[in-house]
């Protein structure tokens, strides 16, 4: 019933809109859009932007590492008194390690990801014609963008940004005189993300009354494709875990600036006993990791629901197990709520407890093994096409299975004890969120390129990116897990104070040089991206032969999407390939019965009515009889 | 066409090599040049124009290098034409990109298998405590399991990669879904895992209690105190307890800010290096006083945050002595060190102190040279000649020794 009034709404939306949507000026059709594809791209090149500068950060601390004696004169000019005399001071480098994880979590991760790609296919594969509140989504756009400005501005504050790690524990983030990085950097720190959070909050709410309310006619949720699914359960994580941040950081603004004690408790700095009695920093730890680890979750589910798109239309085959897929997505949506804990093993969280979260912690290994199992079927007997998304789709199971792996390691709160905090960790989740979640991007930037701007993106380049970051990105993880197992702690300025660790500057150095290597074949991205959005070819209709709906509207963006009438959708959206049919694939807008040739009791298995039921049961009756 | 294209492209590429070879030289020589300067006058003007010109040449170096990826991008489209324009099929991508990833494979194989070698070996070696030789058999445990799942799934995705990559005479085979396989491969993980678990769970609650046994002999007590940027300890006197402590009495004398209304403070010693009687259950009393610090010491697998206002313990039994670990490594300068594990400030990565594990003879005779946390200035200032806790309890003392 909704959906049909929905749509009637759409239609008539529509034609009252056809007046005026050509008088737009540059301001509203732009800068102050709402429309949900500019609103996508906005949100793409911001992300790609801040992903850049979070990527040469890391390229600082990287040359700091590898190079812990020498001086680079460079480095002075560029960072003026946070590198004296071409070294990276001690604090900065930890704003840099702070801002780059922040920046890559958050802002390119997050809202690059989920705020591209939610908002061009949500519309667009479910048949509508724009979000549900088209302002608040622009609205989410310009808080997310303010965010951002606000936290590049910490690095023009006298005392530098942020420092106290991407996690801001308390005290040290709450006491301005334990590091200069807890100063003003902080502060602007602390607002960027409510706004940040904010900003989560209006696009998650947007996404999932569209997918709730807005979904054209036939296209019940068994037949969204899983990337709907993915971005769904992700805005719905999103929707109850950030508020939880916000709160915890509502605390820590409390404790830095009006003198409460939520966090602090029986402190003594430089020699000064503090006043603040009664609070605990495992509180923050408890309220951070609440919406922290769902946020990894957040990362990582449009990444694997893109590429479930991806690997299934490049494999020319239906996704293997499409309910599994959405199932294991539920139950890791589900359970990212309950896991929390495993961050805080170690950290003083009564022990019991910690053995609690580490049995949940395993059994959410499970769906996530069965997605990986079920992208190998998926590619069994396929007919592999490799476009540039493809690759970077298939790149990203490889980075699943290498980093999710390690992640059973330090679920083990026993073998935690060793593992916490070093750089088997980092290892860890820059392969498994990091890059897996990068390359799901990137899969969706190049598949969804010519929906986005209208023209292919250069294919050959593609191949090119995609090989050197899919090399650079190896070369510079996976030596890190050894140099955790050899218990080298994570965030650490240089290794040449212990002896034991001295070892591992070699290491570091051939980690640096992989990771400018790849950040250079980025170079080959960037080119490609903004080249094409200009010059690039022409793109067709539908250039990858998909099935689902964003494909059946005009190349050339209209407002509405759909010139007329939205499409009804009849089928689920993995059709490819289908025996008995002449083409290897059938969009979703194809009825049944003009595919009498190729209809299976499959088909109908999911919303089976009356006449289904009898078409069912002839179909197996018949079966039998062969 | 194409023949003159090339023509050019070579003029080109000798051009660029020639830009190279005076560019490497240039740079070489304004790097010897610098260092020279740097060293006797320090002349910053020369230091940085030489580090403009490196700058430029590594940008001008970048540019070729693009460019060159251009040219080849090219030359392969002309080659594609070609061959198209002759009636032949172009290049094939689908064939040539899936022979990418086997080779990526195998590479990646060959990588892997360096990387054990090399950096594994670099690794730190077995646990010397108690409970860390139970983590490490079950770290390889998990080792054994993983690396197998690890190795499978990446050979069958790039397996099938290869395998199927993409043709136009063959479709795809149409398979939406097996339960039975869906099944097994929900099942299969989810028992291996419950039984990592189990082993994880039984382990993890044994570690942690920390509380002494009926039967067990007492651990040793050692005060940990974690603040910007070091480590304090405090080890109990004669009668084997440490004293309490309170936050509110630190000063630049009493600097754990030890309560002297226990008598058991009165007897407590400082000391400068975490010294541990080997084959001994040690029991770290873990505090700190300004941020978040943690205890860590890889060498006998532990680790627990310092928190302040949150008081954490870790007890574990050393199993090999400094001496017995440098002559087994043959390293006669190998050490255990206690770092700090979580980000704390600028001096975060070298907040460290050196452990020693000796026997227990040399324990004692160390424990016996160690100076009194109470030094004769404390005692004046807590005025404690006249406090009648201090003087029965340094009364009782005596009179035990002469007992």
């Amino acid at each position: 019933m909704s959906t049909l009034s929905v749509h009637d709404h759409g239609v008539a939306h529509h034609d009252h809109d056809h007046e005026h949507h050509h008088n737009e000026s540059f301001w509203t059709k732009y800068i102050f859009s709402q429309d949900h594809k500019m609103i996508a791209r906005q949100f793409l090149i911001t992300g790609i932007v801040m992903a850049v500068i979070a990527m040469i950060l890391s390229i600082l601390f990287r040359i700091q590492l590898a190079y812990p004696e020498k001086s680079f004169p460079l480095m002075e000019t560029l960072l003026g008194r946070f590198a004296p005399g071409g070294r990276l001071d001690t604090n900065f480098y930890l704003s840099l390690v702070t801002i780059h994880g922040t920046i890559m979590v958050f802002f390119v991760l997050t809202a690059g990801l989920s705020g591209t790609f939610s908002n061009l296919l949500i519309p667009y594969q479910l048949g509508a014609r724009d979000m549900a509140s088209p302002f608040m989504n622009m609205l989410s756009y310009w808080l997310f963008f303010v965010a951002s400005v606000i936290m590049m501005a910490s690095f023009f504050v006298e005392k530098g940004p942020a420092g106290p790690g991407w996690t801001i524990y308390p005290p040290l983030s709450a006491l301005p005189k334990a590091m200069p990085g807890s100063g003003m950097g902080m502060t602007l720190w602390l607002i960027s993300m409510t706004l940040f959070v904010a900003s989560q909050l209006m696009g998650g709410i947007n996404y999932v009354s569209t997918i709730l309310n807005m979904r054209t006619k036939g296209m019940d949720l068994w037949k969204m494709p899983l990337t709907i699914w993915a971005f769904f359960l992700t805005a719905i994580l999103g929707i109850l875990a950030f508020p939880v941040l916000v709160a915890g950081v509502v605390l820590l603004i409390f404790d830095r600036s009006f003198g409460t004690s939520f966090y602090l408790s029986d402190i003594v700095i430089q020699g000064q006993v503090m006043p603040m009695e009664g609070g605990s920093p495992i509180l923050f730890q408890h309220l951070f990791w609440f919406l922290g680890h769902p946020e990894v979750y957040i990362v990582i589910m449009p990444a694997l629901g893109i590429s479930s798109e991806v690997i299934a239309t490049n494999s020319r085959k239906p996704i293997f197990g499409y309910h599994a897929m959405v199932y294991s997505l539920i139950g890791i949506t589900v359970l990212s709520f309950i896991v929390w804990g495993h961050h805080m093993f170690v950290t003083g969280m009564n022990p019991f407890l910690g053995g609690v979260f580490m049995i949940t912690t395993l059994i959410i290994a499970v769906p996530s093994a069965v997605k990986t199992f079920n992208y190998l079927a998926t590619l069994w007997r396929g007919n592999i096409q490799f476009t540039p998304a493809m690759l970077f789709a298939i790149g990203l199971v490889s980075f699943f299975i290498s980093g999710g792996i390690t992640g059973i390691f330090l679920g083990n709160a026993a073998l935690d004890i060793n593992l916490h905090d070093t750089y088997f960790v980092v290892a860890h989740f820059h392969l498994v969120m990091g890059s897996a979640a990068i390359f799901g991007m990137l899969a969706g930037v190049y598949h969804w390129f010519p929906k986005m701007f209208g023209r292919m993106m250069d294919e050959k380049l593609g191949y090119l990116h995609f090989w050197l970051t899919f090399i650079g990105a190896y070369l510079v993880f996976f030596p890190m897990h050894f140099m955790g197992l050899d218990g080298v702690p994570r965030r650490y300025y240089s290794f040449t104070e212990i002896e034991s660790l001295k070892q591992w500057v070699s290491v570091n150095t051939f980690i640096t040089w992989a990771a400018i290597f790849a950040a250079l074949a980025q170079v080959a991205f960037l080119f490609n991206f903004f080249y094409s959005i200009f010059f690039g070819k022409k793109a067709p209709q539908n250039p990858w032969n998909s099935t689902t709906l964003e494909w059946t509207t005009p190349v050339e963006h209209i407002h509405g999407n759909w010139p007329g009438e939205i499409p009804t959708v009849y089928r689920w959206p993995y059709d490819y390939s289908k025996p008995g049919h002449d083409e290897d694939f059938i969009p979703q807008t194809v009825s049944f019965s003009q595919t009498l040739s190729s209809n299976l009791p499959h088909d109908f298995e999911d919303h089976a009515s009356h006449d289904n039921h009898e078409w069912v049961n002839t179909q197996k009756s018949n079966e039998e009889v062969k | 066409m194409a023949f003159k294209h090339l023509i050019n492209y070579k003029k080109f590429l000798s051009l660029s090599a020639m830009l190279l070879l005076l560019g490497t030289n240039l740079v070489m020589a304004q790097a010897a040049s610098s260092n020279s300067t740097a060293t006797d006058t320090g002349n910053t003007s020369a230091q940085t124009a030489g580090m403009w010109t490196s700058v430029g040449y590594y940008t001008l170096l970048f540019v070729v290098i693009c460019i060159a990826v251009a040219i080849i991008g090219k030359i392969f489209k002309v080659y594609d034409l070609t061959l198209q324009m002759q009636g032949k099929k172009g290049v094939n991508w689908n064939n040539v990109m899936a022979t990418c990833f086997i080779i990526f494979l195998g590479a990646g194989l060959i990588g892997v298998y360096y990387s054990f070698s090399v950096q594994g070996s670099m690794i730190i070696g077995d646990a010397v405590s108690v409970h860390g030789k139970t983590l490490d058999s079950m770290f390889w445990t998990t080792f054994g399991i993983t690396f197998v799942v690890f190795l499978i799934t990446q050979i069958l995705l790039f397996g099938f990669v290869f395998k199927y990559k993409g043709s136009d005479k063959r479709k795809a085979y149409y398979y939406p879904h097996n339960n039975t396989i869906e099944k097994i491969w929900t099942v299969a993980p989810a028992i291996v895992l419950t039984v990592l678990v189990v082993f994880g769970f039984l382990t993890w609650r044994k570690i942690t209690n920390t509380v002494d046994a009926k039967g067990e002999p007492a651990s040793l007590n050692i005060d940990v105190t974690g603040h910007q940027f070091a480590w304090e300890l405090r080890y109990p006197g004669a009668d084997g307890k440490l004293g309490k402590k309170n936050y509110k009495l630190v000063n630049g004398t009493n600097k754990l800010g030890v309560s002297y209304d226990d008598k058991n403070s009165f007897d407590d010693l400082q000391a400068d290096t975490l010294v541990i009687p080997v084959n001994k259950s040690v029991r770290l009393n873990i505090l700190a006083q300004d941020v978040i610090h943690s205890v860590y010491m890889p060498n006998f697998r532990v680790q627990i945050n310092a928190v302040p206002g949150l008081p954490t313990y870790f007890k574990f039994t050393p199993t090999a002595t400094t001496a017995e670990m440098r002559n087994k490594l043959d390293q006669p300068d190998f050490n255990y060190h206690l770092y700090c594990n979580k980000i704390c400030g600028g001096s975060h990565y070298n907040m460290q102190k050196l452990v020693l594990v000796v026997t227990e003879a040399e324990y004692q005779q160390w424990l016996s040279q160690q100076k009194p946390y109470l030094t004769d200035q404390l005692k004046k200032e807590l005025k404690l000649a006249e406090n009648p806790l201090y003087k029965q309890t340094v009364l009782q003392t005596r009179l035990a020794s002469i007992n």
